[in-house]
């Protein structure tokens, strides 16, 4: 008998289901008294670099219906580029920029919004700079794994040319699914679940 | 942020190992009604994590309250208690290595000890109890190691089937040390016969997968005349050594 690897096998995911609020946004969902305010609610101070921007995030069915009782997080590097966080060794990062929030779907409208700032460009593992982007975290009843994809910028058409990660969807036409469109100060972002417009989501 | 002041001891920057996506619920499984259109059905784009996956944010324990890890008191009137079994719930977060998560941030959310979730959208007739809240968090020590207080959750139906039961559980949402290793599970009780009749948890195909959700009794944790406890481990992503990793640039 040869040795064994001795490796633990992850925990399997289960969905987060329809009270997801309770556990994560407790404030949003009239939990008061137990935290102090939801974590993730605001990403931002007035000392935080960087170009202020709104994201408008929807998160929709295979029924083109959006979901109203979906948690989205977001992680993003500073504007110069850095992640506040231990494995990140090229420097420090903004520290008034944590660069992770949070936010539930409203639950009449489905709208998710976070108030942030435009990350800048990070390394591909070659050194090749990626266009800046969000990386985006969904989770909701019905869900059972956690969805991982990513929000890229329409105003970045030249740096989203070079993106080695975009280089990578063989089927060009559904580029687009992983850009939000700027509208004024905002950006809009619809997820699709499934159907013709079906996001790319991400196995890494 | 870089390595604390005056350690040693190199962060750790590698790529995680890869998702064993047979291991956990396939995104579609019909008999969860609810994942019929919530489930992408197109192939996922597979790429070695890049640092916007590898890094991920880091919580203090400042952040804590003291009755964060006390559901049984931390919505309850002062000198009240939440009504049900009381129990402790501890545990270890570990990687695929079989190393301790330090620093893993744990957010916890149940129903109480009638099967009731403090939620506009649940209408089971069973009622609330006026001093559970049903939410809790902690984070981990050194050793990946949290524990919490709170009542046994009790069992109930859900509209999937005409006839379905939830299995008593907790859900968990656990923080690593990079986004790729983020995890949302539920944590089962030994013993539950409505386990193995749980559409949701019938999503899982390896029996061993859903053991691996399942909490014994650990008597050795009890306080005597007090409460039961539950051991429940949960593992994230392992890292992949980074010793004869291609190098990030600038690293």
């Amino acid at each position: 008998m040869a040795q064994s690897l001795d490796r633990l096998k992850e925990s399997p995911s289960q969905t987060a289901g329809p009270y997801v609020h309770i556990g994560l946004t407790p404030n949003f969902c009239g939990i008061a008294g137990v935290y102090a305010s939801d974590l993730g609610a605001t990403m931002v101070n007035d000392r935080t670099k960087g170009e202020r921007i709104k994201l408008n995030i929807r998160v929709l069915d295979g029924t083109g219906t959006p979901l109203k009782d979906a948690l989205v997080e977001i992680w993003q590097a500073d504007a110069a580029g850095l992640y506040n966080s231990p494995a990140e060794m090229r420097g420090a990062a903004d520290p008034n920029f944590l660069g992770w929030g949070r936010c539930p779907t409203d639950m009449e409208t489905g709208l998710c919004v976070f108030e942030t700032i435009k990350p800048g460009r990070v390394p591909f593992r070659d050194g090749r700079l990626m266009a800046p982007h969000i990386t985006l975290w969904i989770v909701a009843r019905g869900i059972n794994l956690g969805l991982h994809t990513r929000l890229y910028f329409s105003d970045e058409e030249k740096a989203n040319g070079e993106d080695p990660i975009l280089a990578r969807i063989e089927h060009r036409v559904r580029v687009p699914t992983l850009v939000a469109e700027r509208q004024g100060d905002d950006y809009v972002f619809d997820v699709h679940l499934q159907g013709e417009k079906e996001t790319v989501f991400f196995d890494s | 942020m870089s390595a604390d002041p005056g350690s040693n001891r190199r962060p750790e920057a590698g790529a995680f190992f890869q998702r064993d996506r047979t291991w956990h619920p396939p995104a579609l499984t019909p008999g969860y009604k609810s994942s019929v259109l919530r489930s992408p059905q197109k192939a996922l784009l597979s790429f070695d994590n890049t640092l916007s996956e590898i890094s991920g944010p880091v919580f203090g324990h400042a952040m804590l309250g003291e009755l964060d890890n006390d559901l049984i008191h931390n919505f309850a009137r002062p000198g009240e208690s939440a009504i049900g079994e009381r129990i402790i719930v501890h545990g270890r977060v570990l990687d695929e290595r079989g190393v301790g998560v330090a620093g893993a941030l744990l957010e916890f959310w149940q129903a109480n000890a009638g099967g009731r979730y403090r939620h506009k959208k649940d209408g089971y007739l069973a009622p609330l109890d006026p001093n559970f809240g049903g939410c809790g968090r902690a984070i981990t020590g050194e050793d990946g190691s949290y524990a919490f207080r709170t009542v046994k959750p009790g069992p109930y139906p859900w509209p999937n089937g005409p006839n379905d039961w939830r299995p008593a559980h907790i859900h968990f949402s656990v923080f690593g040390h990079g986004f790729a290793q983020r995890l949302i599970t539920q944590m089962y009780f030994e013993g539950d016969p409505l386990i193995w009749k749980c559409p949701i948890v019938r999503g899982i195909a390896d029996r061993a997968a859903i053991e691996a959700l399942t909490a014994l009794l650990d008597t050795q944790a009890t306080i005597p005349m007090d409460a039961l406890a539950y051991k429940f481990d949960i593992v994230l992503r392992g890292r992949r050594s980074s010793l004869f990793e291609n190098r990030l640039e600038g690293n």
